[in-house]
């Protein structure tokens, strides 16, 4: 929303100061000043000049030069980037040594080898308009050479870009910011009564409206206007439009945004003559009626949308959003209905939405317009109409449909401190709430007050809303700043620290923390080897957003390939997130995964970092199990076991899938169910204090089956050896020819103590002899040599 | 038979001869030991007269202790040689070190997020979680955004297809977060939660579909908008540092009210849009079981993406997303 400062003054002519303040007052006001920019400063040196020809560039596509008349007869030649301008069109020319608005100086220099003595601008580059594209074409008949400012009658003045938010209807409008600030500033503010005179017939005996759908329309009001200008609009008017973003069309057009612009109605004008008797209905759109909107578009619509319709019960206008096509003015049109009228907000959106075609109207609409401004516009338009020649027909046509009752709002003044931490008496606050057109009356016991919510307020209607206004316009930088005292002690769960202590560990190891995208393309989880795609995104910009992950196997893949196409190998990641493998109640089933990839390694790799991981996390009776996993080499997998329950899977990808993902390393991958495996049954066996007894060492080789793994061999070792054992470790792995095929040795290496003694010769020879026998029994497994 | 004055001559010569500790070894043997002069010298005491048995035996104690003297300090000059010279055999370049794996790196993204976690801890504040694929109600009913609401077209939402249409969403914001907690705990409350958001968005330097907030909830009998402001500016302080303040500028968010925009002033004078904040609203309260006469509190909520763009210098939202080894071994 883009306001002129010179266009508020016209409610509060006291507004004053420093642009720079006056845009903090209006942030303050939560009204954000987005942009804030210099009208009419920095056009000294641009003029009116005429197109006098035009020709190709001999060396250039992409600009053309251009021959114009800066009012002395001579053809000066400048080189320009658009082609818009016609010979004998009147443009703006910054001639040489011009500053430009934005700082650049205008120089004579050679563009691809031919002279360009100065620049043409476009409404853009001058602030008039948004208009990057073309060079700015003006009206004929100004005189060529005369500065631009002095031509058009701009006069030095500030643009505020507002940014406006959805509960601030009235900020829609010039009036709006005009009455927010003048309440800040503490300055007067007025809204003039438009002057109007009337002739000739009344307008009730030359229209009617009815409305048949009164909870959609609440208000519609029409004035009738003859001898209605067919030409250009003012200039001073055409200058404001322009400002604001605006291009001006012609007078009625120019007229219908100027009062929308400044009052926040939208309008709408009909030539008389093409709707038959006057006369006006309003309802809703029958299912698949169609409408021919102003942009000759055949608009199909729905029982949502609310149409005008005409005596014949034929729609005429899309309610709020777009006129029809049937009716609209021409150059011929001599007498015009103009409409100004209320419709439901959420139905305007709704229609706006599903057409696509959110408009300055509709935007207003959807906030909420105010129906107490209805007479005001239509008379404000006529007001400015007549000066242009037109005459009004006596009187209005205010039909109303169901308006609710405004219920005041109770507010107490207890509440509105304890809320904003204030301090405020109930004075202050009505002090604070009249100017913005809150009326208050102060309750009985002089601290409740009740609030009349104004028509423009529709976003206001409990006592919280009061409340934030009481705030926004004593200001939240005045609030004192305190600190809530808590008693809690802020913590982490044991599971947050867990998952740091897991990235700890991890980092500790060498292995960086990758964040791949969440979403996946179709078939990404069959080319990782995981089979059915998992939920589907329903509206996802790009297929290749498209599906919630259940594994983190493709994105890591993803990861690696990406970094080998960078000639990086070996690269070691982890990554912790959140996957959706399917199922749920009312919501799908979530789980946090913890995945780690190590390119260029083998499965064992991923056995040994699952072994730190459980011991890190002191998870009870970690266990790998060999055994084949979806995607995994078949050979070189297994399930991983936390206390005896599957919480994930290690070994190496499948080489068919890095086949897939053009990865030609070897890679270990490890993937768990953290929340699972937190879950697990975990902590420190009970404590055992370290013997004062010295401790006897024995290795043991055995040759087993490559069936049985060696992590079974363990856990026999671990039970035979009972209370004396006070530990086992696999210490060397090795195959040979002698050993046979299929067999290999695996040696352990066995500490033996007691915790009250020296254990004598004979006790670690039981001992020892326990081991080989169960080993040798369980796994039909023989002692070496 | 040589005469004591001599045996210690003649160690000394030896002694002096021998360079290596075994050769003062083999001295020692043949000056001290059994088959040395000294010994044979001493067995032949016994035959002497008593009175000039006790001066020979005297002369030849001297001589025994200036020998082991002699070879002492002989054998202590020997072993320091021979400790140097191993040591100087052992001389290492401790910068010849073939390149071992490097340590990790953690995501800027969870270092940003950690680090406001430690921050909110340290204020007294719990972290809590929930669903990334979320419903409709907590994402937008409990948060007082009715059915049909223009409010929801601020949130480009994605949606996901499990269960009737339109009800199951990949979270918009983290403000969900602030219904289940109030849904599951009594007050007071204060809580952070962290967590990873979704829109429709097309990824570009600024913009990604996936992206993280923190939100902060609390609630409490007397909680204002003082103290919203006030934690603001405290999180501000022990976040960005001295010399960094903040500001709030009313705005609008369905499920607050006041609600504000918060800015961080740097040092240098210029502003940062942070993020969105306000007093959470009566219809939240009511939706999620609290009695809002009973108790009043606060939300907030940022970005946690921009912020480690920021601290870190990095200028594009998708280097967050690349997993490039050389970028996430930068940090």
């Amino acid at each position: 929303m883009k306001v002129l400062l010179s266009w508020l003054r016209d409610f509060a002519p006291d507004i004053d100061g420093d642009s720079e303040q006056l845009a903090e007052v209006l942030a303050d006001l939560g009204l954000a000043v987005e942009e804030l920019s210099h009208v009419g400063r920095g056009l000294d040196g641009i003029v009116i000049a005429e197109v006098l020809a035009t020709r190709p560039h001999p060396d250039a596509d992409r600009i053309h030069l251009v021959d114009v008349d800066a009012g002395d007869g001579e053809a000066l030649q400048v080189c320009c980037g658009a082609f818009n301008m016609a010979v004998g069109d009147l443009v703006p020319l910054a001639t040489v040594g011009t500053t430009m608005p934005n700082g650049i100086e205008i120089a004579r220099r050679k563009m691809r080898g031919e002279w360009s003595n100065g620049m043409l601008c476009s409404g853009a580059e001058i602030g008039m308009g948004d208009d990057h594209e073309g060079i700015l074409i003006l009206e004929q008949g100004l005189s060529l050479g005369v500065p631009l400012a002095e031509a058009l009658g701009i006069q030095p003045d500030v643009l505020f870009d507002l940014e406006v938010n959805p509960n601030r209807p009235d900020a829609m409008s010039v009036m709006g910011v005009a009455r927010d600030l003048a309440a800040r500033l503490g300055v007067p503010f007025s809204v003039a009564v438009p002057a109007v005179d009337e002739t000739g017939t009344p307008a009730a005996e030359r229209a009617s409206v009815s409305i048949a759908s009164p909870d959609f329309c609440q208000r519609f009001g029409v004035r009738v206007l003859d001898n209605v200008p067919s030409g250009a609009s003012p200039r001073w008017m055409a200058n404001r439009l322009l400002a604001v973003g605006q291009r001006p069309i012609n007078a009625v057009v120019d007229l219908s945004n100027y009062v929308m612009f400044e009052l926040g109605q939208p309008n709408h004008t009909y030539d008389l003559d093409l709707v038959p008797g006057g006369e006006l209905g309003v309802r809703m759109a029958h299912r698949g009626e169609e409408l021919i909107t102003l942009d000759g578009t055949a608009r199909a619509l729905t029982t949502y949308d609310g149409v005008i319709v005409n005596r014949d019960d034929q729609a005429i206008g899309l309610a709020g959003v777009m006129g029809g096509a049937s009716t609209e003015i021409s150059a011929d049109t001599r007498s015009v209905l103009l409409e100004a009228a209320w419709w439901d907000p959420m139905t305007i959106a709704r229609t706006a939405r599903r057409l696509g075609l959110r408009s300055e109207a509709s935007a207003r609409f959807e906030r909420g317009a105010d129906p107490d401004i209805i007479p005001i516009a239509l008379d404000r338009f006529a007001e400015l109409a007549a000066a242009l020649g037109s005459t009004t027909a006596p009187g209005m046509i205010d039909a109303t449909g169901n308006r609710p009752e405004p219920i005041p709002v109770r507010v107490r003044s207890p509440r509105v401190n304890s809320i904003l931490g204030t301090d405020l008496s109930t004075d202050q606050m009505i002090a604070l709430l009249e100017p913005i057109g809150f009326a208050c009356d102060s309750g009985e016991d002089g601290q409740d007050f009740n609030v009349n919510i104004p028509s423009w307020r529709l976003d206001s209607a409990t006592e919280i809303d009061v409340i934030e206004e009481v705030g926004r316009l004593h200001g939240f930088s005045k609030i004192a700043r305190t600190v809530p005292v808590t008693e809690q002690a802020g913590a982490l769960t044991p599971q947050q620290q867990d998952r740091r202590r897991v990235r700890e560990l991890l980092t500790g190891m060498g292995i960086s923390e990758a964040m791949p995208l969440p979403f996946l393309a179709p078939g990404d989880l069959a080319r990782a080897g995981l089979g059915d795609d998992g939920i589907t995104v329903t509206n996802p910009l790009v297929a290749e957003e498209s599906i919630m992950r259940t594994s983190l196997r493709p994105g890591l893949l993803k990861a690696v390939a990406y970094n080998a196409a960078r000639r990086t190998t070996g690269v070691s990641l982890f990554e912790i997130g959140r996957v959706n493998p399917g199922g749920g109640g009312d919501l799908p089933d979530e789980g946090e995964h913890l995945a780690v990839i190590l390119a260029g390694q083998e499965a064992t790799a991923a056995t040994t970092l699952w072994r730190r991981l459980a011991r890190h996390l002191t998870v009870a009776r970690p266990g790998v199990v060999n055994g084949p996993v979806d995607g995994l080499h078949p050979g070189r997998s297994g399930q991983v076991l936390a206390d005896g329950q599957p919480v994930g899977a290690l070994g190496e990808i499948d080489p068919q899938v890095l086949d897939a993902y053009e990865i030609d390393e070897r890679v270990a991958w490890l993937e768990v169910d953290l929340g699972a495996l937190l879950e697990a049954d975990r902590g420190l066996a009970p404590y055992r204090a370290p013997s004062r007894y010295p401790s006897s060492d024995v290795d043991l080789a055995f040759t087993v089956s490559d069936e049985v793994s060696a992590d079974e061999v363990y856990a026999t070792i671990a039970e035979a050896g009972g209370e004396l054992l006070a530990s086992v470790a696999l210490f060397d792995v090795f195959r040979s020819d002698q050993l046979g095929e299929g067999q290999r040795s695996l040696a352990f290496t066995l500490r033996f103590e007691a915790p009250d003694r020296t254990l004598n010769d004979a006790e670690v020879a039981q001992a020892r002899q326990s081991c080989i026998d169960a080993v040798s029994n369980t796994h039909n497994a023989s002692l070496r040599g | 038979m040589a005469e004591p004055e001599q045996l210690v001559v003649e160690a000394e010569r030896q002694a002096a001869a021998a360079t290596t500790l075994d050769e003062l070894s083999a001295v020692r043997t043949a000056m001290t030991g059994k088959r040395s002069p000294l010994v044979a010298a001493r067995k032949a005491l016994g035959d002497m007269e008593p009175d000039a048995r006790k001066q020979a035996g005297q002369a030849l104690n001297e001589a025994k202790a200036a020998i082991d003297e002699i070879l002492s300090a002989r054998e202590a000059e020997l072993a320091a040689a021979a400790r140097a010279e191993k040591l100087a055999a052992e001389r290492l370049d401790l910068t010849e070190v073939v390149e071992q794996p490097a340590s990790g790196h953690l995501h800027v993204i969870t270092q940003t997020w950690q680090e406001l976690e430690d921050v909110f801890v340290g204020m007294g504040y719990r972290v809590a979680e929930g669903p990334e694929i979320e419903s409709e109600w907590y994402n937008f009913g409990a948060l007082n955004f009715p059915l049909g609401h223009p409010a929801r077209d601020m949130y480009d939402t994605l949606y996901v297809d499990y269960g009737e249409p339109g009800t199951t969403l990949l979270r918009t914001h983290t403000s969900p977060v602030q219904a289940r907690v109030m849904e599951n705990q009594e007050p007071p409350i204060y809580v952070v939660a962290p967590g990873r958001c979704f829109r429709q968005d097309t990824a570009d330097a600024t913009h990604m579909p996936v992206f993280h907030q923190i939100e902060g909830l609390v609630v409490d009998r007397h909680t204002t908008l003082g103290d919203l402001a006030g934690t603001i500016e405290a999180f501000t302080a022990a976040y960005f540092g001295p010399g960094f303040s903040s500001r709030l500028r009313p705005s609008y968010f369905p499920f607050t009210e006041p609600s504000a925009e918060f800015d961080i002033q740097r040092p240098d004078g210029t502003w940062l849009e942070l993020g969105g904040c306000g007093m959470v609203h009566p219809n939240v309260f009511e939706a999620c079981g609290i009695d809002p006469e009973q108790w009043q509190g606060f939300a907030f909520g940022f970005g946690i993406d921009r912020l480690a763009l920021i601290r870190f210098g990095i200028d594009d939202l998708r280097e967050l997303w690349t997993n490039d080894i050389r970028f996430l071994g930068q940090f």
